[in-house]
């Protein structure tokens, strides 16, 4: 019984891992590819900055959820505080960046016009 | 039974402290990105970041810290068997990868202001630094943070104490591979183009 309650609730699996680093991987290995290929000389720009700037933070997105899911195991079932805390520091980082951004941008166009 | 569940509760309670912690850190980058973001404009750089990235330096990094999560995972696994020969095996492989990962940073420190790019020329510069250089720093505590576990190993083994610290840090490991998607997907990838 006690040997039971020493292994903790949300149990890692071999199989989780090398799915998550599989998908990590080959989400780096796009990001790194797109904006080494957008860069380069040689090759005619086949979007625009703006396009490759959405796409490495959808991305960079995807990768945070990956990780999430196969390496912490966090779930709404097992982990709800974690979970509702994850959610709540989310939502503040929201504020934070956007809001700062939303801020200087809006000074900066104030100082200039 | 009712002894080792309040034990298990008490487990809960303290992996949420530790959980808490991890987010409040998630703060921390949150206003360090903000900072670097309304301050690298290249418009107002005396140099901007883009002179001087180099993409196949840090996706070598990146690799090194991404290898470095799936061998602490392996080293979890192990450790629900109880084999510490293998935990403390799999530890080494991480402090080896996460010490790649320190030694590349700084590296690429050192050669910025040797090139006259230091922390001191602009607020680029400056928040460039505090960005990557706090990532770093927790990378280097949890190289320390690895070390003191390896000395654990060795003297207890794997016991429920043992394991319950791995937990924790396997979280914070994998919370600084997070943070570093961030890192090379906003300052790296985005500063380049």
């Amino acid at each position: 019984m006690s040997n039971q309650h020493a292994v903790p609730t949300n149990q890692k699996t071999l199989k989780g891992y090398i799915k998550g680093v599989m998908l990590s991987l080959s989400l780096t290995v796009v990001a790194f590819l797109l904006v080494g290929l957008h860069i380069c000389p040689q090759y005619q720009p086949f979007l625009s900055n703006v396009w490759v700037v959405a796409i490495v933070s959808g991305l960079a997105i995807i990768q945070l959820i990956v990780q999430v899911h196969y390496f912490l195991g966090l779930n709404r079932q097992e982990g709800k505080w974690d979970f509702s805390a994850f959610l709540f520091t989310i939502f503040v980082v929201f504020i934070v960046l956007i809001g700062s951004l939303w801020i200087m941008y809006s000074l900066n166009y104030n100082m200039m016009h | 039974m009712s002894q080792i569940d309040t034990h298990h509760d008490q487990d809960e309670i303290a992996h949420f402290g530790f959980w808490l912690y991890i987010m409040s850190d998630c703060l921390l980058f949150a206003a360090l990105f903000a900072t670097f973001v309304v301050l690298h404009d290249p418009a107002y750089a005396v140099h901007g970041i883009k002179e001087f990235i180099d993409l196949k330096f840090v996706f070598a990094e990146t690799m090194f810290l991404l290898a470095s999560s799936f061998t602490f995972g392996m080293a979890i696994l192990s450790s629900y068997h109880h084999h510490t020969k293998k935990v403390m095996f799999w530890m080494i492989v991480t402090m080896v990868l996460g010490g790649c990962f320190v030694a590349m940073e700084l590296y690429e420190f050192a050669h910025l202001i040797h090139e006259g790019n230091g922390p001191a020329v602009s607020g680029a510069m400056s928040s460039f630094f505090a960005l990557v250089g706090t990532h770093g720093l927790h990378v280097s505590c949890g190289l320390i943070w690895m070390l003191v576990m390896l000395v654990q190993l060795a003297v207890f083994g794997v016991n429920s104490d043992v394991q319950r610290r791995l937990g924790y840090l396997s979280v914070f490991w994998t919370f600084l591979d997070i943070v570093w998607i961030f890192v090379f997907s906003v300052v790296y990838l985005m500063g380049a183009l």
